[in-house]
């Protein structure tokens, strides 16, 4: 299965989204409607599954601080290539 | 204990650093005005602050692994159970174990025993934030430090 499955497979459980609603250009605050808390939930279990720490705070300081837009962290595709790059330099 | 100022935790008893877990002990009062509306002539310790019991607890231990720099706010409860009725003069075990450190969250597992029989437990989110002030937080560190002191 691949992180864009697994991560979307997360998002539907945690959040109660149809899985068929989550596409790679879904923005998950702008267009599935993810709150803060459901989003800390979903970090949690991405975080758990892929045995990585994302660093959302690092994140959202950018976004407040203007200097990355939120779409660069959020929309699924940029997510799940975020996901990847933390996987590999697990490795 | 005292219910009416949100005192859950009387004493802790051990901290692990290590394990990410936390010891603490408190004695459900003979008498509060929590117990004037819940229940009149059945006083009985309201759920939600079973629940604070839990959270405070894990609060402090998420404290002790950040060195007080930051204030951990309950954001969720999940698989909350409230097992068993507790009264006044209960003396109370509290156990909170950190499950997950994210960035900026973190989620606990907590539970509440009594005479060695789990009446609470609970799995318990925070978002980890910036104290509101230095007062607040110097003040924090001082209840936890006296918490440390008093005797079993």
């Amino acid at each position: 299965m691949s992180t864009f499955d697994k991560v979307a497979d997360i998002i539907s459980e945690t959040s109660e989204i149809p899985r068929e609603e989550i596409t790679p250009d879904s923005h998950t605050i702008d267009d599935l409607g993810i709150d803060s808390l459901d989003f800390l939930d979903i970090v949690f279990a991405i975080d758990k599954e892929f045995g990585i720490k994302i660093p959302l705070e690092a994140w959202t300081q950018e976004v407040n601080d203007g200097k990355a837009s939120t779409e660069e962290y959020f929309v699924m595709k940029n997510l799940v290539a975020k996901i990847d790059e933390l996987i590999a330099a697990k490795a | 204990m005292l219910l009416e100022y949100f005192q859950m935790i009387d004493r802790i008893t051990n901290v692990d650093l290590e394990e990410k877990v936390m010891l603490a002990q408190s004695t459900v009062p003979e008498e509060s005005t929590v117990f004037e509306g819940h229940f009149p002539g059945h006083p009985l310790v309201p759920g939600v602050l079973m629940i604070e019991t839990m959270a405070q607890c894990s609060g402090i231990l998420i404290m002790h692994t950040i060195d007080f720099t930051k204030i951990p706010l309950l954001a969720g409860v999940k698989e909350g159970k409230l097992r068993d009725f507790v009264g006044p003069r209960t003396a109370l075990e509290i156990k909170a174990e950190i499950e997950h450190e994210g960035s900026g969250f973190a989620v606990t597992r907590a539970e509440i025993r009594s005479q060695g029989k789990r009446v609470a437990n609970a799995q318990l989110t925070f978002t980890i934030m910036p104290f509101p002030s230095e007062e607040l937080q110097g003040m924090i560190k001082q209840q936890v430090a006296d918490m440390k002191k008093q005797p079993a």
